[in-house]
């Protein structure tokens, strides 16, 4: 096993507490100083069913998933035991150990509880190991657990194991167990914990170890943040202090954070009947001056559209989230997809406008919430953030000091009594709310309970003083207006760090990606360049307005492009082309949409089979689509 | 000087004041039991105090949504079904807005009709309007949910097979604090109730009968009305719900035959509303959501200082 990284996979049944050691042992690591990455996978069921964590450790930054891993903790899955015979659940129960084996490394370790699992049900697992030189350890970690507390308690055991095997120090863990456990479990899962260490001491020659973890230090200190946390958190120091949500994997993750946290910060959190009352709740919180959000997940978004189109007609700030995960329909609930994109582009009737922002990393997504709301506000327009579900669950380390801002409560261009009464936006003695003027096609507001400023708004067309209007000239200048907004928004976004460019300066070829592929991406072409091609990326988080100019730019630099997505309609690559106009002939795609995202091997691979030397990708779980022509 | 002066300020209040200086063409046709709404509202208002720019107007889409073009309130003319939670929220926001919501009945007991049960099962403090035409008015004319079985329409040409929706049974059971149904053509009951409906502190609900001359030329509107709260023949207290219910299913049953009841059905006074509640269990400022956002000296929190550390 390579000393630069340790890629530790949890695996075991839903329920069964994976997550939350995952989540220790990444913490630990990151104190300790390494940078982490996890990656979960789990299935669409509550409890039991094969679900894994990865926890990718290096001393320098990394930003995906990494490619296989190096160290298997197989708990078992407690509740693939159902007492209904084995009709349903099958071999759910060796799935932890059998379902794992193919990504795991050369010379990696294998730690499995005997207690549950028996590799002899697995037919080629001996020959496997001695093929690939795994370093295997059995251990009854459930009755370890059992013995000294709960049998629940086998994911603490598997720890201890892990730690003795690594060398990571005991006291990491423990410290983070004290933070989140009552004392009375504290107790027993510490003494667990040790045991399991101590044993694995004494029955193993852990001095030479098998694995080690390498060892790093931060400059700053980190901390450990999922994209869901970021975006949340993101919208409270902007001021949002209203969300209405319904709940629907992955979006749920935003809405139970604001939930769990606005009624202590003074705001209001609803949990409504569907996600066009969702919608419509934000919209009518927004319309009193309040800052307010709702989102969703494909088929509830889909629900959203129409007041989103409300919500332009009216001039009404609105932010949208929008958790993508693998459709048609309900699709796969927890699995990631980046297939909504035109769905968020596109959805609601009219020449309608929106702002579309889509963060590639867990600090980006902290930026794009707050932008969002700047936005949403600012030009009276709504305002998504598309992100996905595996943005939305992964934990990475970012520097603290990035979430160390000021606040911004600002909602915009919003007149006080006095401005009202100054009457510098009325007409006939009246409020003009939808006044034509103002260059960037901003028409200030005012709420309701104001002197002075009473208005219609509607979804209708209307005239300046918010009367429903047919009147053509009208349309007309009602239409630019808002259109207006859009050019404006564009400038304002130039140059703010939407775009994020990797590799060489002068390079042969590009790839092109958006969101949560933007770690991969980069991480492979890293690997391009140091096998001695020559590449570049390019990361777009601003999809609409789209920043055309800029990705001209970029493809222009090089002679031919790769543009990466998970979804099977090349959709960004669609937009690209829309959007340009021309370079169509110079973009080819690698697309992915098993539910899973790409692994940096497989963009390293497509890149090299495809691109390079114009061969036959072996496998069916990316698919190549050649250039088109304009 | 706060920055919602308008609100409960002190005064005189004349009814013209709802009155658009420069009031758009009516859209609606002569005869229309909307104006009638119109009316009542614009005498209901000043006599709970409300100034108009106390007052948030939120309607739905149909002839009924037009409403507040004709009432120079704030107003929010929504989508289609959906004025019930906008109106939730903007009551949220600031509840010291008076905040009606309105439409017909298509857009309230038909494609919004799971907004009305919710709005009524949570008891938020708002007056919503249903005009009651039993059609569909702006559409030209099609079956509604309220309208009678066997009702023939271009899109139901061999009359409609189901039976109609009972507006006051289904508020009442949703959990509405407030069950009432008057007349366009019976103004000053019409007024009585909706100044009843609009000082009532919870969800009021007023299904408003509004002849429809253009498409439903043979509504019961027509029919004259016997006020459930005046008559010697009804001996009945609003406050009981057994009694409301009873009288509901009697007049829901007949309604396409013979005498039409109105009046107010049903009142629970001493039921916290949806506000109250949530204040009640720390989900909601005691102080109005609107008002921090115009206070310069209010301190807002950071993620930074009250989160970072446990991801640390
Ligand atoms: C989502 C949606 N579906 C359909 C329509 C078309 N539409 C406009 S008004 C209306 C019905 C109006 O009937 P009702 O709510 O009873 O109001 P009335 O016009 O009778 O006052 C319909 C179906 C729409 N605007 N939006
Ligand atoms: S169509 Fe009917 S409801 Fe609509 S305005 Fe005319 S009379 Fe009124």
């Amino acid at each position: 096993m390579s000393d630069d990284e340790l890629i530790w996979r949890i695996a075991g049944g839903s329920g069964d507490g994976i997550a939350s050691t995952s989540q220790n042992f990444a913490k630990a690591l990151m104190r300790s100083g390494l940078h982490v990455f996890t990656h979960r996978h789990y299935p669409s069921r509550i409890r039991g069913g094969h679900t894994y964590v990865e926890v990718r450790a290096s001393a320098d930054p990394v930003k995906s998933r990494g490619d296989g891993y190096n160290f298997l903790l197989a708990l078992g899955d407690s509740f693939a035991r159902n007492p209904q015979e084995e009709a349903y659940y099958g071999n759910e129960e060796v799935k932890p150990l059998s379902e794992n084996l193919d990504e795991l490394r050369e010379g990696g370790v294998i730690v499995y509880d005997s207690g549950l699992l028996d590799p002899s049900e697995i037919p080629d697992f001996d020959e496997r190991v001695e093929e690939n030189d795994w370093h295997v350890y059995d251990i009854d970690l459930r009755s370890l657990a059992r013995d000294q507390g709960r049998e629940v308690m086998r994911n603490t055991a598997g720890v201890g194991v892990t730690c003795a095997i690594t060398g990571i120090p005991l006291d990491a863990i423990e410290e983070l167990m004290r933070d989140a456990m009552p004392e009375k479990i504290l107790e027993p899962n510490v003494e667990i914990m040790e045991t399991a260490s101590d044993l694995v001491r004494e029955e193993y020659d852990v001095d030479a170890p098998d694995v080690s973890v390498p060892t790093g230090e931060h400059d700053e200190e980190q901390v450990l943040m999922s994209g869901s946390d970021a975006i949340a958190y993101g919208a409270i120091d902007e001021g949002c202090r209203f969300i209405a949500g319904y709940p629907m994997t992955p979006w749920t993750e935003v809405f139970t954070i604001m939930s769990q946290n606005l009624p202590e910060l003074g705001g209001i959190s609803e949990q409504v009947e569907d996600e066009i009352a969702a919608a419509a709740l934000a919209i009518g919180a927004s319309h009193m001056g309040v800052k307010a959000m709702s989102g969703s997940s494909g088929g509830g978004f889909a629900l959203m559209g129409e007041p989103l189109g409300l919500a332009e007609m009216t001039e009404t700030p609105l932010v949208l989230i929008e958790a993508m995960r693998a459709g048609p329909s309900t699709g796969m609930p927890t699995k990631p997809e980046q297939a909504d994109l035109e769905h968020v582009l596109y959805t609601s009737q009219g020449d309608s406008q929106r702002v579309v922002l889509a963060p590639g990393t867990v600090a980006e997504a902290y930026e794009a919430s707050r932008r969002a709301f700047q936005l949403a506000y600012e030009y009276q327009i709504p305002t998504m953030i598309v992100y996905d579900q595996k943005l939305s669950g992964e934990l990475t380390n970012v520097p603290a000091s990035h979430f160390d801002r000021e606040p911004n409560p600002d909602i915009g261009a919003t007149l006080t009594e006095e401005e009202l009464a100054d009457q510098p936006h009325t007409a006939d003695g009246k409020f003009h709310r939808f006044q034509h003027e103002g260059e960037n096609g901003v028409s200030p507001r005012s709420v309701p309970g104001q002197k002075a400023g009473r208005y219609l708004a509607t979804g209708n067309e209307h005239n300046p003083a918010g009367h429903i209007s047919e009147d053509p000239d009208n349309r007309v200048a009602q239409m630019d207006r808002r259109q207006r907004k859009l050019d404006a928004i564009r400038e304002d976004l130039d140059g703010d760090g939407l775009l994020v460019e990797h590799g060489p300066e002068e390079a042969e070829y590009g790839v092109l990606t958006f969101g949560s592929q933007q770690g991969t991406v980069e991480e492979a072409v890293d690997r391009l360049n140091e096998d001695g091609h020559s590449v570049k990326a390019l990361t777009v988080a601003e999809l609409a307005p789209y920043p055309a100019d800029a990705v001209r730019a970029f493809l222009d630099s090089v002679d031919e492009a790769l543009v990466v997505e998970m979804n099977a309609s090349a959709q960004f690559r669609g937009l690209t082309q829309k959007e340009l106009g021309t370079h169509g002939e110079m973009l080819s795609s690698l697309l992915k949409y098993n539910g899973n995202p790409f692994e940096p091997a497989e963009i390293v691979e497509g890149f090299t089979t495809k691109i390079v030397d114009d061969g036959e990708l072996p496998g069916n779980e990316t698919k190549f689509v050649p250039a088109a022509g304009d | 000087m706060s920055a919602f002066s308008a609100i409960g300020e002190e005064r005189e209040i004349d009814r013209n004041e709802y009155t658009p200086e420069i009031e758009p063409q009516p859209t609606w046709c002569p005869g229309c039991g909307d104006f009638g709404v119109l009316k009542a509202l614009k005498g209901a208002l000043p006599e709970v105090g409300r100034t108009p720019e106390e007052t948030l107007l939120v309607t739905g889409i149909g002839c009924s949504g037009k409403l507040n073009s004709y009432l120079d309130s704030y107003g929010f003319h929504t989508i289609h079904g959906r004025s019930l939670p906008v109106a939730r929220a903007a009551k949220l926001a600031n509840p010291d807005v008076e905040v009606v919501a309105a439409g017909g009945d298509g857009d309230g007991y038909g494609i919004g009709g799971n907004h009305f049960m919710h709005t009524a099962r949570e008891n938020h403090d708002m007056t919503y309007i249903v005009f009651n035409n039993e059609i569909f008015g702006l559409t030209k004319g099609q079956t509604s949910p309220t309208s009678p079985k066997g009702h023939k329409s271009k899109t139901q040409p061999h009359g409609s097979a189901k039976t109609p929706i009972r507006p006051l049974s289904l508020s009442l059971t949703s959990g509405a604090s407030f069950v009432a149904r008057t007349a366009a053509v019976n103004p000053n009951q019409a007024q009585r109730i909706l100044k009843e409906a609009m000082e009532h502190d919870g969800f009021a609900h007023i299904d408003f009968l509004t002849q429809c001359p253009t498409w439903n030329k043979d509504a019961k509107q027509y029919v004259p009305y016997t006020d459930i709260n005046e008559s010697d023949d009804y001996d009945f207290d609003p406050t009981n719900r057994a009694d409301a219910q009873e009288l509901m299913r009697e007049t829901e049953d007949k309604l396409y035959e013979g005498e039409v009841l109105t009046g107010v059905y049903y009142r629970e006074d001493d039921r916290p509303s949806y506000q109250e509640e949530k204040q009640q269990i720390g989900e909601m400022p005691d102080e109005p959501l609107a008002e921090r956002y115009f206070d310069g000296d209010y301190e807002w929190e950071r993620s930074y200082d009250r989160f970072i550390d446990k991801h640390k």
